[in-house]
């Protein structure tokens, strides 16, 4: 293949990851934000998030479309729900310290993966895409699923921006994210507020999981790559902003696509690592945080 | 009517409050004075929730509210005007007054009297409360408090830091907010400022209020500023 059909199918499995990417990251993103919670069990509610997917898909009868459909509806719900009840259960009882909820979401992360290990199994499990469409263009075919992943996550962060700017909820989570006393003193539940953000956050990285299980297999260990990925994406974006995540879920993506398929996928980790040790150094808060004092 | 009784309350191991009792009467402008640390902003952060009290009891007319979530606490109509304005900073004016009116149901209408008070910032709904100049950022906080429609309003030290002419509005509008019947707790450091809207004065020392008096029979060269407040 020449080198500009090769750049170009580089290109779209860089969007791919970008994509999926950006909605794991901007749920650890918000939930940092807002709570002020580095949330280390994340790549556990991705994890969890796929392997419901297949479990949804070994559930419901009739064609993949149905199961697929079932589990991006449910399986985000259901992860949501377990990370609200973390969240009341074990973070809400810290007071929210962020030493002790690091700690916390450590537990959280092991318990997960071992419930996992125990109900699922050990091995990675296939879960069929809801289509097989190939689009073929003049220098290769490609994918019509992957295409569909990227076109979801744009609507599904669409939708994420709207709530944030556009609602009562997304304003009650920003004058949180703001000041949560003087939030309270409005009559605003920041308790509930934190529960919603933190299911939200999980939420986000399920459906992200449901969309690229089809890809990628569901296993219970499957959560480390995304989480260490969305942790550079936060840390080059600046941690808290969601604009700052999408840019560096597209900057990251696009560079291990491109990196991965022309050099080697280690190559692409090892310079996105270099690119998060030079923005810490030469800008700590990220690209598009704001530097406290 | 809004009473205090026999406060204790503090930050962890630091107690602040010490038997703290006071009484702010419908329609009354109660002043709170007193040198730095001697609990002022506490006294108000306890009645909000934010600071819990260990022992005493707040009583809102009938209901005791000193065990509510803080969150609870401006459902009551209790309004809270926090030292320092406290505003959402990255929000818009608009969206601070929302925020204002989250517990109200008839929110269009509130929005509207509050505005009128405040016409300034009918004209920056847009703009972000971050840079609104420091008296613009002060009426944006009275006005997100009377958007509670408060039967209380807490206001710390609003004259900080402020034009005369800013603080002559704030005056105004304390006094019309006394004619509509609200009580109005005003923990301020300027004597002037509180001998002409206060109706009576409480002096706190130590966490506890030692003194209250009418504000009529004071004046600004009176021993009771020398001894409390430092002035």
């Amino acid at each position: 293949m020449e080198f500009g059909p090769f750049l170009l199918l580089a290109l779209m499995e860089g969007l791919v990851t970008a994509a999926v990417l950006a909605l794991t990251a901007s749920g650890l993103s918000l939930v940092f934000g807002i709570m002020r919670v580095v949330n280390v069990a994340h790549g556990a509610f991705f994890m969890l998030g796929a392997v419901l997917a297949w479990f949804t898909a070994q559930w419901v009868p009739g064609p993949p479309a149905v199961a697929f459909a079932v589990a991006l509806i449910v399986c985000p719900l259901i992860v949501g729900a377990i990370a609200a009840l973390a969240d009341t259960a074990i973070l809400k009882r810290l007071n929210y310290e962020p030493e002790a909820t690091i700690v916390a979401t450590i537990g959280l992360l092991y318990i997960l993966e071992q419930a996992a290990l125990s109900l699922f199994g050990p091995d990675a499990r296939p879960v069929p895409a809801p289509f097989n469409i190939r689009l073929q263009l003049p220098w290769f075919g490609y994918s019509g699923y992957k295409l569909a992943v990227v076109a979801a996550a744009i609507i599904v962060l669409l939708g994420v921006w709207l709530i944030l700017k556009h609602t009562r909820a997304g304003l009650v989570m920003r004058a949180t994210q703001i000041d949560r006393d003087t939030a309270r003193a409005f009559g605003i539940n920041v308790d509930r507020v934190y529960a919603g953000v933190f299911a939200m956050g999980a939420g986000l990285a399920a459906i992200a999981a449901v969309l690229i299980v089809p890809i990628q297999q569901a296993h219970y260990l499957m959560g480390g790559d995304p989480l260490l990925l969305s942790f550079i994406v936060v840390i080059i974006g600046g941690l808290g902003s969601l604009r700052g995540t999408l840019v560096a879920a597209l900057l990251i993506g696009l560079s291990d696509g491109v990196i991965s398929t022309f050099f080697a996928p280690t190559l692409a980790k090892i310079i996105a690592t270099l690119v998060v040790a030079l923005v810490l150094v030469f800008r700590p808060q990220g690209l598009f945080g704001t530097r406290t004092t | 009517m809004l009473t205090l009784t026999g406060i204790d309350a503090g930050y962890g191991e630091v107690q602040v409050l010490r038997g703290l009792s006071l009484e702010a009467r419908t329609g009354e402008v109660l002043c709170v004075m007193g040198r730095n640390g001697a609990g002022k902003s506490t006294m108000l952060k306890t009645i909000m929730g934010q600071v819990r009290a260990t022992s005493g009891a707040i009583l809102l007319d009938d209901t005791r509210i000193d065990g509510l979530p803080a969150h609870e606490v401006p459902r009551h109509g209790i309004g809270y005007v926090p030292q320092g304005r406290r505003l959402f900073g990255d929000l818009t004016v608009a969206e601070n007054i929302e925020i204002g009116l989250m517990t109200r149901s008839k929110g269009a209408r509130v929005r509207d009297s509050v505005l009128d008070l405040f016409p300034r910032l009918r004209e920056r709904m847009g703009q972000v409360s971050c840079t609104l100049s420091g008296g613009e950022q002060q009426m944006l906080a009275i006005a997100r408090a009377l958007c509670l429609e408060p039967k209380v309003l807490l206001l710390d030290e609003p004259t900080e830091g402020l034009q005369p002419s800013m603080i002559a509005l704030i005056r105004d509008t304390v006094v019309a907010l006394k004619k509509t019947g609200v009580a109005t707790i005003l923990v301020e450091q300027r004597v002037d400022a509180a001998l002409s809207v206060g109706d009576r004065i409480s002096f706190m020392v130590g966490g506890a209020v030692v003194e209250t008096m009418p504000a009529k029979g004071l004046s600004a060269a009176s021993a009771h500023f020398a001894t409390y407040v430092g002035v």
